[in-house]
């Protein structure tokens, strides 16, 4: 399998690849309830690179979890290749996690006791991928971030920015529909954060669709697409290029 | 479906690699954890390997001592004190008996030349009983039916006695004064060559003359103690019986004048014994086994506190609920597990020892082993279900943040 040549999306045909309509999400705090997401709508096509740029406490985090089908919003409809996801079972959200995102997370979230290797192959033993192919599969996606060499390294053995990357393959590695990172660069120093950006934008040019969330307008503008969350507000950002 | 089901074995045998990693990776903590169930497991195999080897031993002895013997002791009623001579020989005509031996003890001054010794242990004994045991006499000869019958003054003497007053003599043909009665030295006799339930409870004697000779020195013409030899195709139980309507006809039917002792019913009770004294030890030893549960339990919970984060990303990655519980039930079932195999072996190695030291037979025992090893996988089970479900219903959101 060669990542410039994917093409998995197998929608219905008039449904939507990715589509947020009306999503209001509450927290019940003491006697208040927070509003954090307000009737947000948002909807991205195959291919697209999205940021959503917000500060902190502008509801950026609750809208990733959301996205990443690790929450679920009080009203609104939420629409994944297809998917309604609505009143899932907590398994039922972890079999669409498992299938349809890859989480690159702000600390690569790296399990310190594996291998780079084994750090890549764990979204794989959740989708009951068999040993061989598991390995087969984490090696190549190992050599496409540029870690062939460092396969056999535990966390504490690589650099941050080669920590990012094992993440980014692990992201990878269950070739799902939507990367979703989550302050990809925000515990990079700014060279390693550009790599890793370039690396986000060789993966889009292959293809992929990313939906990226931070707080820095500079790794925000590396996405051809931006939008605003303020105060669980979503406003179009527009298309940086056309900007 | 079957693919869910291969999927599901390799989940767990993922799951079975990642916890060994834990447990290897964390190997000081681990034994400490394990150590509770380890003690309790060797506690309670150490116990029952012992008392089992013990009981073994204890039987073949017991056996050994007197298959198809009797031990009557007469206590006596107000007309009759014991036994005549009479009575044992009417006792010996019963169909159930083959042999009657009569133990008539008493205890003496013994001197020759210048060196004397008192409380000597003296026992009379009938021609019967060398016919039945007949490795007691080592050298000379063993009583016969003419000293039981003319209570002549002969003597078998024990090797402490030879040591005694015969040192660099031989003592075969010497004479020897016991209570100031000169005695005839006709034989020598085995070390520890009384295996009667008597001679066990009263410890081997180092003179052995003819029974009717020791009535007269003991002024008494009754015996009160003597072991019935049963007859082929006689068991105890039977024979029991068949002696007391003998002995009850003696003493005229009133009550409580004799007792008889089989060796079966005094193992019974000792087994009987063995066994509560050997459940009350396990069930203490199993509170060990509770403690050490209760070690993994908390091991656990500190594991998924710890491993938060850990438990957050793997839901984020598609771990569904069932797994994460999967892995850590999987984790506390190991540990407890390598703490019962650790427990096993030290058990084992513990009552082999123990064995080696009282003596007894070292049986291993499938019944212990499968104790323990049940008992500890139960224990990891069951105080790791807690555990593992609350991993399971973390948050993952929560979960991820807490990092």
């Amino acid at each position: 399998m060669s990542i410039g040549a994917f093409n998995r999306v197998d929608t219905a045909p008039g449904s939507a690849f990715f589509k947020m309509d009306k999503i209001n999400k509450y927290y019940q705090m003491g006697e208040e309830q927070a509003h954090i997401l307000k009737d947000i709508d948002l909807s991205l096509d195959e291919g697209e690179f999205l940021s959503v740029l917000g500060p902190s406490g502008s509801g950026k985090s609750t809208l990733m979890n959301i996205i990443g089908c690790l929450d679920v919003a009080n009203s609104g409809r939420y629409t994944l290749r297809g998917q309604e996801i609505e009143d899932l079972t907590e398994a039922e959200l972890a079999r669409i996690r498992s299938r349809e995102i890859g989480f690159i997370f702000q600390n690569s979230q790296l399990l310190p006791r594996l291998t780079a290797q084994k750090n890549v192959e764990l979204p794989l033993i959740y989708a009951g991928v068999t040993p061989s192919e598991r390995k087969r599969r984490a090696r190549e996606m190992l050599e496409r971030v540029g870690l062939s060499d460092r396969m056999g390294h535990t966390p504490n053995q690589l650099s941050g920015g080669q920590q990012q990357r094992v993440a980014i393959a692990r992201a990878l590695v269950g070739n799902p529909t939507l990367l979703l990172a989550d302050e990809p660069t925000g515990a990079l120093d700014q060279k390693t954060g550009r790599q890793v950006m370039a690396l986000f934008k060789e993966l889009n040019d292959e293809g992929r669709t990313i939906i990226m969330i931070t707080h820095d307008m500079n790794i925000a503008k590396n996405a051809r697409r931006v939008v605003h969350i303020i105060d669980g507000e979503l406003t179009e950002g527009g298309n940086v290029n056309d900007a | 479906m079957l693919r869910s089901i291969r999927a599901t074995f390799i989940m767990i045998g993922d799951c079975v690699r990642m916890s060994l990693a834990n447990i290897l990776g964390n190997r000081v903590r681990s034994f400490l954890t394990v150590l509770g169930i380890l003690i309790g497991v060797a506690a309670v195999i150490a116990l029952i390997t012992t008392v089992n080897g013990f009981s073994g031993s204890l039987s073949s002895s017991f056996s050994a001592m007197g298959a198809g013997t009797l031990t009557v002791t007469v206590t006596g009623s107000d007309l009759k004190s014991g036994l005549t001579t009479q009575d044992l020989s009417e006792l010996t005509e019963l169909e159930a008996v083959r042999g009657v031996t009569p133990s008539v003890a008493l205890s003496a001054r013994i001197s020759r030349g210048g060196s004397y010794k008192t409380n000597i242990s003296v026992s009379g004994k009938n021609a019967f009983y060398f016919q039945e045991n007949q490795d007691v006499v080592t050298r000379g000869r063993a009583l016969n039916f003419t000293d039981e019958d003319n209570t002549t003054f002969v003597c078998i003497i024990s090797p402490d006695m030879v040591e005694e007053f015969f040192y660099g003599v031989n003592p075969i043909g010497e004479s020897l004064y016991v209570g100031g009665i000169p005695f005839t030295v006709v034989g020598l006799m085995d070390e520890d060559s009384d295996t009667s339930i008597a001679g066990l409870m009263s410890g081997s004697p180092d003179l052995l003359i003819p029974y009717t000779t020791a009535m007269k020195l003991n002024n008494a013409n009754v015996v009160t103690s003597f072991t019935v030899y049963l007859a082929e195709g006689w068991d105890s139980d039977s024979a029991t019986e068949a002696l007391e309507a003998a002995l009850d006809a003696m003493f005229s039917y009133e009550e409580d004048c004799y007792e008889i002792m089989s060796m079966s019913s005094i193992e019974d009770t000792m087994q009987s014994m063995l066994n509560m004294v050997s459940a009350l030890l396990a069930g203490i030893a199993s509170i060990a086994l509770v403690v050490g549960g209760i070690g993994i339990m908390n091991m656990m919970l500190t594991t998924v506190t710890e491993r938060t984060t850990e438990i957050g990303l793997k839901k984020a990655l598609g771990a569904i609920p069932w797994q994460i519980q999967m892995q850590f039930l999987i984790e506390s079932f190991l540990l407890s597990i390598i703490g019962g195999a650790l427990g096993i072996a030290l058990g084992l190695m513990l009552s082999l020892i123990l064995s080696r030291v009282m003596g007894t037979g070292f049986v291993i025992s499938t019944f212990a082993i499968a104790l323990g090893a049940g008992f500890s996988a139960a224990v990891g089970i069951i105080f790791g279900w807690a555990p593992a479900r609350k991993a399971s219903r973390l948050n993952p959101i929560d979960a991820l943040r807490s990092a």
